[in-house]
């Protein structure tokens, strides 16, 4: 393929301002001070403990995923939009749901199709018409960019329910400032570190109604099998809060208990990294052993706040996904900040009719899919490849979408052969409570395959830490 | 603290106590296994650590006859071996890796890197593995820990459920090393204080690290009722029953106080301290040896279920 992509440290052949000073950090690092450096973050990862398991893919639960020690640097002003756009999503997005659990305008408006909304599988009728405290329902949302110019940002997908690899964020930074202390006294970097303190400020500040005192916070885990338990300690562990399973919990007179060495202590805020559908199983799926029995009825009378909000997924649906520049007008009277992706829905007979004759051009995903399954990206996929999705998407045209190519950006990567050019995108993480924050910073992933653009970790996907440079 | 995490942590101890206790068997063995016999070839003591570990019946039914290697496969390696050193350590840092929140990175990081380095033993060809090197290498990494611990845990209730996993598991350890000693390394009542009587204290006393210090503190002959004291009654002796209970009462008095209420648990252990405080070897050897440890693993055993009970469950109060 001949797309020119766009390269975020060199343009034209000259070294783009933000990464001024990283050329001659590059230069003076030999293939084997660079390889013993490598090898110092991966012995320091494994030690640490950050690990990623795969889901279905068998092999070494301890699995690291790659961590590129090469930055991807933004400059003030680049980042100061990129903010105002997220900070803008993250508002329109609670407001839409809100909306929905309530009395549904953006639906009697018209913008949006009742269908996508009241019959989603992530609706939850359980909890139409609660609203939890400060209106808020995604309390972190993970907004996933990706860039294909200078000034060009387009949002990929938004995850409102629990986005992971905050943890990656935060243990990237650490470890570069451990190995190259001089990068951070020869650029300013703008700090990530209080990330923990604002989610727990954020956590704190959701405290439902009936807590009077200083609210006690949990996070609830399915347990140390799921793939991202280690970012769950790890982010127990900074906000000083106890890391709990469903079992640890129960409910009585009202409000939701954790079992101590002490006895009963009553919780306030549960910071849940488990489905909807296996929160309670009274309520959800009946045969969940992951939740809590009884935990809805607290939630609905307002006994204990639970982050995300049960429901919150109906506004991170790719279906759904398309209407968020509406919502953004309809909730903010704004225009968006941050630009979507032109999508086709299958399910639309105009667009299967284009998805179906340009496959070999169009990324398709599966509405519900996450983590890079299910995805067909055309122009790197073989005949075969595609003619399976043709005859897939044929069967069930609801559950597709499809996408341009996009010509992703690419950060000069450490590869075998030295350093190259790799794509990227981009998960800020926003928070929303009282306030909304956001770190300056977010995860960079990076498709560590020469041409890739799958940047999933799940499909040989890396890491990087990602800089925003102070004024 | 969450009744899980305390019950964790209570496992962490008693998993790493017990592959420290596991590798000093198979290093006792090793080193029977280099002299001479009586007659013609060497002798072997192996059977008897089987029957000492507690791990006989599994062994057979895996292996068959006791030789040498296949004993060493099951002690160290073995998954299947509940009390193996590899089994024991990939527990321990299994229960930590649950409550890293309540670990301090040192604990962690000497744990996970037993770990760690575990595994590459596993792949490393068996050829270029000394036995006297795994058993080293165990004893290290549980020192590491334990001195972690030590040197970076704060003095909080989560010190005190690791402190009570170590404390029960050794006192435990130390009653059935001894037990085994008395009925099956001696296969009759007769060889009392005979030379055999006498060579299997000195494997025993290795067993625990502590046949040099047995000697500064008692010089002289090696005698049943000399060792019996060692092991049981003197608080000098580091894995003595009588220092370990010492040190769980501690522990639960400790706890008592953090959290203002007194436990069945907690008076269990006193009383057991008090009964070893005020008892003479001479009680001992009247009640009979056997009769006396089997009674003491089950007050052990009691403690233990108490302590689950009233803290690592929750279900209690």
């Amino acid at each position: 393929m001949a797309t020119e992509y766009f390269n975020e440290m060199y343009e034209g052949g000259a070294v783009r301002a933000p990464y001024a000073r990283l050329e001659d950090w590059m230069q003076s690092m030999p293939a084997e001070l660079r390889q013993m450096k490598q090898a110092e973050a991966e012995d320091l990862f494994r030690r640490i403990g950050i690990t990623f398991a795969v889901y279905g893919e068998g092999g070494d639960p301890d699995r690291l995923i790659p961590f590129d020690m090469f930055p991807r640097v933004f400059a003030q002003d680049e980042w100061r939009k990129l903010e105002r756009g997220i900070k803008q999503r993250a508002r329109a997005l609670n407001a839409f749901l809100v909306d929905v659990y309530g009395r549904g305008e953006i639906v009697k408006a018209g913008k949006i199709p009742s269908r996508l909304v009241y019959r989603n599988e992530a609706y939850e009728k359980a909890v139409s018409g609660f609203v939890p405290p400060r209106g808020v329902f995604s309390h972190i949302v993970g907004i996933d960019i990706v860039r294909t110019g200078p000034g060009d940002f387009f949002v990929l997908e938004d995850n409102c329910r629990t986005p992971s690899g905050v943890s990656y964020m935060l243990e990237n930074r650490e470890i570069m400032m451990r190995m190259f202390p001089a990068l951070f006294q020869n650029n300013r970097i703008e700090p990530v570190d209080n990330y923990s303190d604002l989610l727990r400020r954020t956590l704190a500040s959701v405290a439902p109604a009936k807590c009077d005192r200083d609210p006690t916070i949990v996070i609830l885990t399915p347990g140390h099998f799921n793939s991202a338990y280690y970012e769950h300690s790890f982010l127990a562990d900074l906000m000083g809060v106890e890391l709990v399973e469903g079992a640890d919990l129960f409910v009585e007179n009202g409000f939701v208990w954790m079992r101590t060495t002490e006895g009963p202590k009553k919780v306030d805020v549960i910071y849940r990294r488990i489905d909807d559908s296996y929160l309670d199983p009274l309520c959800f799926r009946p045969d969940s052993m992951l939740g809590v029995p009884g935990l809805m009825d607290v939630y609905r009378s307002g006994g204990v706040t639970i982050c995300s909000a049960p429901g919150a997924g109906v506004a991170d649906d790719k279906a759904v996904y398309t209407f968020v520049p509406d919502m953004v007008r309809f909730y903010l009277g704004e225009e968006p900040i941050l630009k979507n992706v032109p999508t086709w829905q299958c399910g639309k007979e105009d667009d299967l009719k284009y998805v179906q004759a340009n496959l070999k051009e169009l990324v398709v995903k599966e509405v519900h899919g996450s983590g890079g399954y299910g995805m067909l990206v055309g122009p790197k996929s073989t005949p075969e490849q595609i003619a399976y999705f043709a005859d897939r998407i044929a069967k069930d045209p609801d559950n597709y979408i499809a996408q341009p190519t996009l010509a992703l950006s690419t950060v000069p990567t450490f590869v075998e052969e030295g350093v190259a050019p790799r794509h990227v995108d981009l998960r800020p993480y926003c928070l929303v409570g009282e306030r909304i924050e956001l770190v300056p910073g977010g995860l960079t992933r990076v498709a560590l395959k020469d041409g890739s653009l799958v940047v999933n970790s799940s499909q040989g996907g890396g890491v990087k830490d990602t800089w925003v440079l102070a004024e | 603290m969450l009744s899980r995490t305390a019950d964790n942590l209570f496992w962490i101890a008693r998993y790493m106590e017990r592959a420290e206790t596991m590798a000093r068997l198979l290093e006792v063995g090793a080193r029977i296994a280099l002299l001479p016999s009586a007659g013609h070839g060497y002798r072997s003591e192996w059977d008897s650590l089987l029957q000492a570990s507690g791990t006989a019946a599994g062994f057979a039914k895996k292996y068959g006859d006791p030789v040498q290697r296949n004993i060493e496969s099951y002690l160290f390696f073995d998954h299947d071996n509940s009390s193996s050193v590899a089994y024991c350590i990939s527990r321990a840092r299994e229960n930590a890796r649950i409550v890293r929140t309540a670990l301090t990175t040192q604990v962690w990081d000497a744990l996970n890197t037993a770990f760690q380095e575990m595994r590459q033993l596993e792949r490393t060809p068996r050829s270029q593995l000394e036995l006297s090197r795994l058993t080293e290498w165990t004893m290290r990494h549980a020192a590491m820990v334990r001195g972690a611990i030590d040197a970076t845990l704060l003095r909080n209730d989560g010190w005190d459920f690791l402190g009570l996993g170590y404390k029960l598991e050794r006192a435990d350890n130390t009653s059935r090393l001894m037990d085994v000693k008395y009925y099956v390394l001696l296969p009759r009542a007769d060889y009392v204080g005979s030379g055999l009587d006498n060579y299997q204290w000195t494997t025993l006393l290795r067993a625990m690290s502590s046949h040099r210090a047995f000697h500064w503190a008692y010089g002289g002959d090696i005698t049943a009722g000399k060792i019996a004291h060692f092991l049981i009654l003197n608080p000098q002796c580091p894995r003595s029953l009588i220092t370990s209970i010492e040190g769980a009462t501690g522990h639960l008095d400790r706890l008592a106080k953090a959290y203002h209420t007194t436990t069945e648990a907690q008076s269990r252990s006193r009383a057991l301290l008090g009964e070893l405080s005020e008892m003479t070897v001479d009680d001992i050897f009247e009640e009979g040896l056997h009769e006396y440890l089997s009674r003491f693993i089950g007050d052990v055993g009691e403690v233990s279920q108490l302590v689950g009970d009233i803290y690592l469950s929750g279900i209690a109060r």
